[in-house]
């Protein structure tokens, strides 16, 4: 057999292979009357009876918040539960381009269907197609949503709303409120949901960490959850729940993501049975400001709309890269996204602008501070830009990034170049979910970021808000009424094997987490996986790399349980224990991206194996092997930190409405 | 279908603390207004004794025989007593209000002059007050040992000239007008901001102008007289 | 940079509290005041000291949720979030004491964290347009001119932190709800609502336990979105016209 029919993955036992996903409950037909079908054969429940149902969900951001809003409106019992002290907190609240909506208010030939094929083929085709499309027709029922909430979009001088073009598309269809597009749209959904806490619809658990979740006889009925500002470890049980919880590209510690953002609660799930797909797809964003020291936090981002006017550089030799970039003459300088990709230049694509950088600081002609062993930045220079449109021009286009840059590294971006380096941004991978968005366990729905969502292997910009909304407001509500019409199901007692089980286990993990007082901080723990993760499951992968990574995380998992500190009593708040119960999930979930990244053996949008590359090293999509969804499902392993071999279930893709390209940037 | 919004507890536009605000805005722009319709009958002193008198008895005859003698003034005094009841009831209880607001204090903190300045220049502006209507309106008594007598304290003009001939008398108004001041300069633009005027920050930097802007012309014009008089303007 | 740091220490909401000293060594010019108290913590935790409690999220400056007295002055000396806040606004040797909010209305839960539920509950009393899912018109259907979605804008860029009620001498929330308030009654869709709205916020914010607004300022000049002032006026605007039309 030659390499390629092997999968290295299963070479080395590291998973076996399952079923595929037969059904994804999509009605048939015509792309364009699906969803309309599926609202129609969805089941109705009746207004009285909305009453006697309950359901539960764990996170408030665009995708939890606009659920919960929605269905305490139509009169549902809803508990909503977040980990921040208000729901206004969560993480969406820092998205800042904006959101797309096929609204086509520009007249410039925009439509549904381009909306559509824009996300699949963004996506590298690796997305389902219904769901794509679904995506973009209710796309412009968000926008009237949201006005009508009085979310404050930019405005033309007739009143009407303004759109702008964004992330290399060719119409303008991203609605925006200046920087702050996420925060705006968050505020609108939180004022929603508040309204129904108001009305007494809704019960919100702020404070309130969800541990597990509670699966009797086959259906998602609860969840066991962590007061935390008491301690107090609670039972919540419900009809049907509904995870919320957002991305997970917190697993390489250093990201743009805040600093709570975790995967505990899609972790928890995929332990009781949900499938995890595609992990290992993630975005890493070309402009973020570098890492200055050890000692950082977080990664910030800023907007990509930089690389319309600056210009992309490292110096030609490495003995250059300390001096001053003014000192450095133009011809000693590389300009290597408009030498390597001559008609898009910096403008090309999130994925390759990352990787291009990764490439040319490995090469040791990175700039700025030493980290580590290498300088990891790059210059983003707004000479030319400043010399051709004048100061005052560039100060009005782009003054607010300049002063955030200048708060953050203390430099003048005007005087010096920028430094930029690459991020972990967002992650496309998630729980596996059907049309209806429930995952494989029935009664457990998973919305926005947390799912694997529509965006196929690469997401594109202003689409995740777009995605979380229609979730939230749209899709969600009319699906899960299919699901609770068959209630209410039986109440669970207290003391139902099943409750039982998931609230001593939790108990028992933290008495644990306490209990071990080692030497190393968790936070050390988390670095040092962040640090393997984007040495060998970041910007480029290797089989080589990733069975590396694998043993590594293993290696620091095992240590993990033996030899991690939380000081602290669990009957408070405890940020510490709450961060280690993040990071132990975070190490499991480490090895299952490393096992997925190893086993998809082409490169594909966000995910670029360095053994399926062409021959000038621009990725190589492998159609014939890998058109499919990889949903994996967890396997052995009862005990903490035990992970047997995952089993691998294919969704195949089925392209209908669109025609298979490959991608060309050159 | 629960979407309905009435909130859980009636509630009245007149029991919050705006309204208590909207109050002491109210009373202090009517204790503006008098003290403007004071001042320009003090700087009548400047015209001399007779255009001062003249004023003075006018005040007490203005409106016959439709209101009886001092009846304008009897009105002016009903309004002003009840202002500074309304005033000082809700300066208090706003400031009462603030101080269980915030129990544990700042061990750092940068002290808020401002609403010290104008609580405790309210009070001194009380004690001014009692001290002032005592000396000029209820005792009418001359501080001044070589003008005393009926003859001086009957005569309005002669017991303001004879009072701020002692420069001690003339300090204690000047100090209270310089808290009047102070307390204006806030308070004019405050009432303006608690009215609502001040919805643009071109309407916001306007009324900080016109409370300074009062404050200015206030405490020069009621410092005009006594100082006249100390200097050997008038007499 | 070394620096000497009073740090508030309360174990819980119903434990007293003490300022506690800790010198901390070699911080970078270039770290955000969190990540201080990160290298802090870190130290403590190898020490075998309880880390010190206190809230932040994004770091980015947009979620609201950090929030420190800096030496008497909310989210410290510059005009943005504690977490925006770089140890380069601070000089070699220098003591820097480190409180909570303090009022009432944001009980201590432990250190430096506390409770900002009085927010959630201010907004719950009106701080929405009444607008179910699915029900709304085209969104061109009703124009805003362009100076009033500005300054609905602007208003709506409060985040929510805190700072003002914890810089106003009165501990007012008059900035947050006047923000709130102007936002919506600037926009159409937030008519219906506004007089009925502005009674039952400021009702909330009062049986809150906030003290009254006497016009000091000092909030907007701790808000780090710089939240201006007439806010406050259009709020009381409001109320005043709601208190003439019998709210
Ligand atoms: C810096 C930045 C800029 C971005 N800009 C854009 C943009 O311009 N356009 C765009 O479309 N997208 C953008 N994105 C992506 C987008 O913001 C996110 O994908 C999206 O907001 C995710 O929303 P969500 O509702 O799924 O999850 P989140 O907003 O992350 O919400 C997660 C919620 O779950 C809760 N939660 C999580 N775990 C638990 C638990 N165990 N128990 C209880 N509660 C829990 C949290 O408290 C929170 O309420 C950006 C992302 C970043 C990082
Ligand atoms: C016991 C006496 C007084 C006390 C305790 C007092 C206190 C106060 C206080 C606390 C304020 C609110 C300040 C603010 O909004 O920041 C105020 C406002 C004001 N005061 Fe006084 N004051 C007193 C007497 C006076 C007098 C004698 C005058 C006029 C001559 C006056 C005029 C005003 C005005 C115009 C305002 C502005 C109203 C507003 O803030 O909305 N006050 N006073
Ligand atoms: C230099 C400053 C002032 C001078 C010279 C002055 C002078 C006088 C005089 C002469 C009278 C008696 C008038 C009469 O009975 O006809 C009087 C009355 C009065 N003054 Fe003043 N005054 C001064 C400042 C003020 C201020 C600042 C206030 C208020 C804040 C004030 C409030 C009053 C009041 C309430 C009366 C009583 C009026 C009445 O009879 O009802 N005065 N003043
Ligand atoms: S008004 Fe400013 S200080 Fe107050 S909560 Fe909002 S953002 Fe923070
Ligand atoms: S500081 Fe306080 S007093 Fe009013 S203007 Fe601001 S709320
Ligand atoms: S942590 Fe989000 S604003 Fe500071």
């Amino acid at each position: 057999m030659t390499e390629t029919t092997v999968n290295a993955g299963i070479a080395h036992g590291l998973f076996t292979e399952g079923d595929k996903i037969a059904d994804t409950r999509a009605p048939a037909g015509p792309i364009a009357e699906t969803w309309t079908r599926r609202k129609f054969e969805a089941a109705l429940v009746n207004p009285a009876n909305r009453r006697k149902l309950s359901v539960i969900i764990v996170g408030t951001g665009l995708a939890g918040g606009a659920a919960a809003a929605t269905l305490g409106e139509a009169g549902y019992n809803v508990k909503a539960f977040c980990f921040q002290d208000s729901p206004r907190r969560a993480h969406s609240i820092a998205a800042q381009g904006g959101i797309n909506a096929a609204k086509n208010y520009k007249e410039d030939g925009d439509s549904v269907y381009r909306l559509f094929y824009d996300t699949v083929k963004g996506g590298d085709y690796r997305a389902r197609e219904t769901n794509v499309y679904r995506l973009a027709e209710v796309s412009a029922n968000i926008i009237d949503q949201c006005v009508a909430q009085g979310v404050p979009f930019a405005r033309e001088y007739g009143g009407l709303l303004d759109n702008r073009s964004f992330g290399g598309v060719q119409v303008s269809r991203t609605f925006y409120a200046r920087g702050q597009t996420g925060q705006q749209l968050l505020i609108g959904a939180y004022q929603a949901l508040e309204r129904q806490v108001a009305a007494g619809t809704v019960e919100q658990f702020t404070r309130h960490e969800m541990l597990e979740v509670i699966v009797s006889e086959g259906r998602a009925r609860g969840i066991i959850a962590r007061d935390l500002v008491t301690g107090e470890i609670e039972t919540h049980l419900a009809d049907a729940v509904v995870l919320a919880s957002g991305g997970y590209g917190n697993v390489f510690f250093l990201s743009t993501n805040a600093m709570g953002s975790n995967v505990t609660a899609s972790w928890r799930a995929h332990r009781k049975g949900a499938y995890m797909a595609n992990p290992c797809y993630t975005q890493i964003h070309p402009t973020c400001i570098p890492v200055s020291g050890d000692h950082q936090s977080k990664l910030t981002l800023m907007s990509e709309s930089l690389r319309n006017d600056g210009r992309i550089w490292v110096p030609k030799r490495r003995e250059d890269c300390d001096k001053d970039p003014r000192q450095i003459p133009e011809e000693d300088r590389d300009y290597y996204l408009e030498r390597i990709y001559p008609s898009f230049g910096n403008l090309v694509p999130r994925d390759i602008a990352s990787r291009q950088a990764k490439n040319v600081c490995d090469e040791g002609r990175g700039v700025g501070p030493m980290v580590g062993d290498f300088r990891r930045g790059v210059y983003l220079d707004f000479t030319d830009a400043i010399a051709r449109l004048g100061k005052a021009a560039v100060e009005a286009k782009y003054g607010n990034l300049f002063d955030m840059y200048a708060r953050i590294t203390g430099e003048n971006p005007y005087e010096v170049p920028m430094r930029i380096y690459p991020a972990v941004h967002y992650v496309m991978g998630g729980l596996w979910v059907d049309y209806d968005l429930q995952s494989t366990i029935p009664g457990l729905f998973v919305t926005g970021e947390a799912n694997f969502s529509d965006h196929g292997a690469n997401r594109l910009g202003a689409s995740a808000l777009m995605q979380g909304l229609a979730d939230g407001y749209f899709v969600l509500p009319n699906t899960i009424r299919d699901y609770l019409a068959r209630g209410p199901f039986e109440p669970l007692s207290a003391d139902a094997p099943a409750v039982v089980e998931a609230r001593s286990s939790v108990e028992e993990r933290t008495r644990r987490l306490l209990a071990i007082q080692g030497e190393r901080s968790v936070d050390s723990f988390h670095k040092e996986l962040g640090h393997i993760m984007w040495e060998y499951c970041g910007m480029e992968r290797s089989e080589e790399g990733l069975l590396k990574a694998i043993d590594l995380i293993r290696g620091l998992r095992e240590e993990f349980w033996r030899n991690v500190r939380v000081l602290g009593a669990g009957d408070t708040l405890n940020q510490s224990l709450e961060k280690a119960g993040r990071v132990a999930d975070f190490l499991e979930l480490g090895e299952l991206m490393c096992i997925d990244a190893l086993h998809r053996r082409e490169s594909c949008g966000g995910h670029f194996r360095a053994e399926s590359q062409t021959e000038d090293g621009e990725a190589l999509r492998h159609d014939d092997e890998f058109l499919y969804v990889a949903a994996w499902e967890f396997a052995g392993g009862t005990g903490d930190g035990e992970m047997g071999a995952p089993v691998l279930h294919k969704e195949d893709l089925v392209y209908e409405a669109i025609e298979l390209k490959q991608r060309s940037y050159k | 279908m629960a979407t309905t919004t009435a909130p859980s507890r009636p509630a009245s536009a007149r029991r919050t603390t705006i309204a208590l605000k909207i109050l002491m805005a109210g009373t202090g722009l009517v204790f503006v207004g008098y003290v403007l319709l004071h001042m320009y009958g003090n700087l009548k002193v400047l015209l001399g004794e007779e255009a001062f008198n003249t004023y003075a008895e006018h005040l007490r005859t203005f409106g016959e025989p439709i209101l009886p003698y001092e009846g304008l003034l009897w009105i002016v005094r009903v309004v002003l007593v009840l202002s500074l009841v309304g005033h000082v009831y809700a300066a208090f209880s706003l400031w009462s209000r603030a101080g269980t607001a915030r129990r544990t204090k700042y061990a750092a903190a940068k002290t808020a002059m401002r609403t010290a300045w104008m609580r405790w220049g309210g009070v001194f502006l009380i004690l001014f007050l009692a001290w002032h209507l005592l000396h000029f309106t209820i005792l009418k008594v001359s501080p001044n040992p070589d003008a005393t007598g009926p003859d001086v304290e009957n005569n309005p003009y002669e017991l303001v000239v004879a009072s701020f001939q002692v420069p001690w008398m003339t300090l204690i108004y000047l100090l209270a007008m310089g808290a009047l001041a102070l307390h204006l300069a806030h308070g004019v633009f405050s009432a303006q901001q608690t009215l609502g005027l001040t919805n643009t920050p071109a309407a916001y930097r306007r009324a900080k102008v016109v409370g300074h802007a009062t404050a200015a012309v206030i405490a020069v014009g009621f410092s005009i007289p006594p100082l006249a008089i100390l200097f050997g303007l008038i007499k | 940079m070394n620096l000497t740091l009073k740090i508030w220490r309360q174990a819980g909401p119903r434990h007293t509290g003490d300022l506690v000293v800790y010198k901390v060594k070699d911080i970078s010019p270039d770290m955000s005041f969190l990540e201080m108290l990160d290298v802090l913590n870190e130290q403590l935790n190898a020490k075998g000291e309880e880390p010190i409690a206190f809230d932040s999220d994004c770091r980015e400056g947009i979620c609201g949720m950090c929030g420190l007295m800096i030496s008497g002055e909310a989210h410290g000396p510059e005009k943005t979030t504690t977490c925006q806040l770089h140890m380069r606004s601070f000089s070699d040797g220098e003591v820097i004491t480190i409180e909570p909010w303090r009022a009432n209305a944001f009980p201590v839960i432990k250190d430096l964290v506390v409770d900002r539920g009085a927010f959630d509950r201010i907004i719950q009393a009106g701080g929405y347009i009444s607008v179910n899912t699915g029900s709304a018109p085209d969104a061109h259907a009703t124009p805003v001119p362009k100076p009033d979605a500005d300054r609905a804008f602007q208003a709506a860029e409060c985040i929510g932190c805190g700072a003002c009620v914890a810089a106003c001498p009165n501990a007012s929330a008059m900035l947050f709800m006047g923000a709130k308030v102007t936002h919506l009654a600037e926009l159409p869709q937030g008519q219906p609502e506004r007089m009925a709205r502005v009674v039952s916020m400021v009702d909330q914010h009062d049986h809150e336990g906030f003290g009254g607004c006497t016009n000091v300022g000092a909030c907007s000049q701790a808000c780090p979105k710089g939240i201006p002032q007439d806010v406050i006026s259009t709020l009381n605007k409001d109320l005043r016209t709601a208190m003439r039309t019998g709210h």
